[in-house]
């Protein structure tokens, strides 16, 4: 009888493709699997927080947010943001004002990166930037400066 | 693409202070062109910078970084002569 070996084989093929699956070894590619989608469509800080899984934020003094009080042209604001918080694994900005608020979020390498980074970001109108930093303990600390921009950034 | 980052690097003690200029319009999905048609949206997604090939920074950005983005960031543990690799994902849409 061929029937049943055919049957037994087809169950192995079967059970290969399955523990195959398991070990990642066929997962389906996702692109930009990394990328907070719904984050970064979220179109209130609320929302955007929500998203990101931050809870309960505390404010804190040992975030330095380095900002012009006054940004002449909105397409370019230069930001640094440094945070003295021990542990910082990761820092997330938002600009409250924009239509999308949540801009970029840094991961460091434990002990590989000093919980630092300058970017430079638009800004529709004056806003705050909020800054959200998550430290390996799992907490949330988040400090907030304000930008006055005189000509926006978005569209034009 | 041709060369789209232009990367600096100064060694200040043991920590190496990284600038990083990457040559990308970021669209925002909200600018008209010259005809008044929306200009779609097409921004940077990931970033992911390494130091002698372990990951060290790992970023997500949206649109609103501004075009021709420029980040800075502090590394320890490099050493003069130390090889760097960097990588940007640049997707469309």
């Amino acid at each position: 009888m061929t029937e049943p070996s055919r049957r037994t084989a087809l169950k192995r093929t079967g059970a290969l493709a399955a523990a195959a699956m398991a070990a990642g070894l066929l997962r389906p590619t996702e692109a930009f699997a990394d990328w907070n989608k719904s984050a970064f469509e979220s179109k209130t800080v609320a929302d955007a927080l929500r998203n990101l899984k931050v809870a309960s934020p505390a404010d804190s003094k040992d975030i330095v947010i380095r900002a012009p009080d006054i940004a002449e042209n909105g397409a370019v604001v230069p930001i640094e943001i440094q945070s003295n918080i021990p542990g910082t694994r990761s820092i997330a900005v938002l600009i409250e004002k924009n239509p999308f608020p949540y801009a970029a979020s840094f991961d460091f390498a434990q002990g590989a990166a000093l919980p630092f980074v300058a970017l430079r970001v638009k800004m529709g109108e004056t806003s705050n930037v909020r800054v959200v930093v998550a430290t390996a303990d799992g907490k949330f600390h988040a400090a907030a400066k304000e930008v006055k921009v005189t000509i926006g950034g978005c569209g034009g | 693409m041709g060369d789209p980052m232009k990367i600096r690097a100064k060694l200040d003690g043991d920590v190496l202070d990284v600038r990083v200029l990457m040559a990308h319009p970021m669209e925002t999905g909200q600018r008209k062109d010259g005809a008044g048609n929306l200009v779609p949206l097409h921004f940077i997604q990931t970033m992911t910078a390494q130091l002698n090939g372990k990951p060290v920074l790992e970023a997500e950005t949206s649109q609103a970084i501004s075009r021709n983005p420029v980040f800075g960031f502090k590394l320890k543990g490099a050493k003069t002569g130390d090889k760097r690799t960097d990588e940007v994902t640049v997707p469309t849409g």
